[in-house]
């Protein structure tokens, strides 16, 4: 440090941890602001330190006349400098002792502070151009995605043409990871969902005398609507996301690129055997959780009616006649295409950066969701004819 | 200037008997055993080895990512994990991709550690990170870009600019220069070695480089036979007998890269390109 007198008694001090302060001293009938103690970001960071140092800084306002004696401080760093620099509203003081060190920190801090460039403000054309994309932007996805199903259809013939070409040992990983490893929340769910449905309805049923139709209210709405249904809506949630998210990644990290690279293309090796797996393992799903939910049913139903499960299971082929489940397993066969295609999309559209992918893998599953509900509307007003006994 | 000239303690980092062992099911692999490293205030220190030699691992150790198997790990006087709590004012660490985060811009990835402490005013903090952003050599206009719009060169220097933001003590470097072009590498080289002198860094190096190498270590460490075999000037550390030093440091690369250092002299004294050119030569 300087060896020169300092208006300040305190000895500058190299202790790593004594905190930042300013006072002012009056030395030779004028007022110093004496800055002491260790100004780094280090110091400065407890709340105590920095509370002090505020209403220090606080205590001696920028004024033309005063001088600043910074000979004291033991360490000075950039964010220390930044902070008396903002506090001397960005000029020099016009008195001022410091030490060559604490100089050339403050020198490039002054050098280097600027004005932050804004960024340019939305103006009221690119608000309102923003909304006008909403429409073309819909326009653009449908085409997407109908060009997506345009090219599973061109991949399909390539398959049936060369099926030996196929990536195989993809599409049975695939349907390992969507089919066999949903089994078990499918059916948990399933189950209870049967349990629950049982209850509500003999709690109706009993008040008619109508108990022995429970058979008739679960097998049909059970096989035809609600298992193909409740499996989409998890397989959604659980295979849509994974589909987005690891093509996203592969988007993140250049994968995708690579592939283009090497002739590889994304519809073949990558969309088409995810859309296979979906396709075959989507009903085997939706027939699964149709028989936990209806076995759920049953156990419900012979504990609160007392309708026994033989009777439970000889009275089910008479009241659903098997076109349900034709039709049942038909309709899910659609949602699985619908999920893994949906998946694809939104995959591919990822942006290389993390906030992309979270938005991407959000929109994958609502979409889906949305999509399978839709479709089994469709489904329903187009074979309200079929299925039905009487 | 700041700690590292002032603090009385001189040792930065200490290392003693380390031991790191991965298991797999295949068996155990050994990457360092009994491990010593020493490194003192104001050293530019290199790490020097064979891929599969751990010499990320070490970096990571002394980070406190990774706990080593055996052994201790001091830094600042301090075991790595009560580091990391303390947060980027005592150790900046520069990783090889950058490592910023892609849903913020430019100016909030270099804040982002000041603004987290959740104390210093809003103004002071965005002042403090642009004039970090242009020591680094890069212009204020590109302080609302998004990661994703910046070059490899300017994601390494946003990044140096991060990990210096509250001017920690000790810097760690994960392959400064992999990636960038010959001249990028250059201008790099020099606002490292500038940094350095300005602000009176610690830094451990992770680098293939050997220009790089040549250029800004004090000292090099080689790192074989799961240890350190020698640690020294760059003509201490050739001197040394052994085959990796030998196929590493006077293979074709080597010779050229040392040619280059005696002549380092002559050519060490022709002005710098001006850091503003080259962080705009860089731009897309």
């Amino acid at each position: 440090m300087s060896p020169t007198p300092s208006p300040a008694d305190a000895p500058a001090t190299d202790d790593a941890f004594a905190p930042p302060r300013a006072q002012t001293q009056d030395v030779d009938g004028r007022t110093w602001a004496v800055a002491s103690g260790c100004w780094t970001t280090l110091a400065m960071s407890t709340r105590p330190a920095w509370e002090a140092l505020a209403k220090d800084l606080a205590a001696l306002p920028p004024a033309d006349d005063r001088a600043w004696d910074l000979r004291p401080i033991g360490q000075l760093d950039h964010i220390g400098a930044q902070l008396l620099w903002e506090h001397w509203r960005q000029a020099w003081p016009a008195t001022i002792e410091l030490s060559p060190q604490h100089q050339a920190v403050l020198d490039q801090v002054a050098k280097f502070t600027v004005a932050t460039p804004d960024e340019p403000p939305k103006s009221l054309s690119d608000r309102l151009h923003a909304l006008a994309h909403h429409g073309p932007r819909a326009m653009v996805v449908l085409r997407d995605f109908v060009g997506l199903i345009g090219q599973l259809a061109l991949d399909l013939c390539t398959l049936a043409r060369a099926p030996h070409r196929a990536p195989w040992r993809d599409f049975s990983g695939h349907l390992y990871q969507f089919g066999a490893t949903a089994l078990h929340i499918t059916a948990l769910v399933g189950l209870l969902i049967g349990v629950v449905l049982a209850y509500l309805i003999s709690q109706q049923l009993r008040n008619y005398g109508a108990e022995a139709f429970v058979v008739n209210i679960l097998g049909l709405s059970l096989i035809r609507e609600l298992g193909p249904v409740l499996a989409a809506v998890l397989i959604a949630g659980r295979s849509g996301s994974a589909i987005t998210a690891q093509i996203g990644v592969m988007r993140v990290t250049e994968e995708l690129d690579a592939m283009r690279v090497m002739g590889i293309p994304h519809g073949f090796r990558l969309v088409m055997p995810r859309v296979l797996a979906l396709a075959i393992a989507m009903p085997l799903i939706s027939l699964w959780t149709s028989m936990a939910a209806l076995a759920g049913g049953m156990l419900a139903a012979d504990a609160a009616l007392g309708i026994s499960p033989s009777y439970f299971l000889s009275a089910l082929p008479r009241a659903v006649p098997i076109s349900n489940l034709w039709l049942a397993l038909a309709k899910s066969a659609v949602f699985g295409v619908l999920i893994a295609l949906i998946g694809c999309y939104f995959g591919m559209k990822v942006k290389p950066n993390t906030e992309s992918l979270g938005r991407g893998t959000t929109s994958s599953v609502v979409t889906s969701i949305t999509a399978v509900i839709l479709v089994d509307a469709l489904f329903a007003v187009l074979f309200k004819g079929i299925g039905f006994r009487g | 200037m700041n700690a590292a000239v002032t603090s009385p303690s001189s040792t930065v980092v200490d290392i003693r008997k380390l031991w790191t062992v991965f298991k797999s099911p295949d068996g155990e692999q050994v990457v360092h055993r009994d491990l010593d490293l020493h490194l003192d205030r104001g050293e530019v220190l290199s790490l020097v080895g064979g891929s599969g030699t751990g010499k990320t691992v070490l970096l990571r150790q002394i980070l406190g990512l990774q706990k080593p198997t055996k052994g201790a790990v001091e830094v600042l006087g301090r075991a790595p994990g009560e580091l990391s709590a303390a947060g980027a004012a005592n150790v900046g660490m520069l990783f090889q991709h950058g490592a910023l985060f892609s849903a913020f811009s430019v100016l909030e990835n270099i804040a982002f550690p000041l603004r987290e402490l959740k104390l210093l005013p809003d103004e002071l903090i965005r002042n403090a990170a642009l004039v970090k952003l242009q020591m680094v050599g890069l212009e204020p206009q590109h302080a609302n870009k998004s990661p994703s719009d910046l070059s490899g060169g300017m994601i390494k220097r946003v990044a140096l600019a991060r990990a210096l933001i509250m001017d920690p003590p000790l810097l760690l470097l994960d392959e400064p220069t992999a990636g960038l072009d010959p001249e990028a590498s250059d201008s790099f080289c020099d606002l490292l070695r500038g940094l350095h002198r300005e602000l009176g860094l610690t830094v451990v190096m992770v680098t293939h480089d050997l220009d790089t190498l040549f250029d800004l270590s004090t000292r090099i460490a080689v790192l074989a036979d799961q240890k350190v075999i020698v640690s020294g000037t760059a003509r201490e550390v050739i001197a040394y007998p052994h085959p990796f030093i030998h196929e590493y440091f006077l293979g074709g690369r080597g010779q050229r890269a040392l040619e280059a250092l005696h002549d380092k002299p002559a050519a060490g004294k022709a002005p710098p390109a001006p850091q503003p050119e080259a962080a705009r030569a860089e731009e897309r």
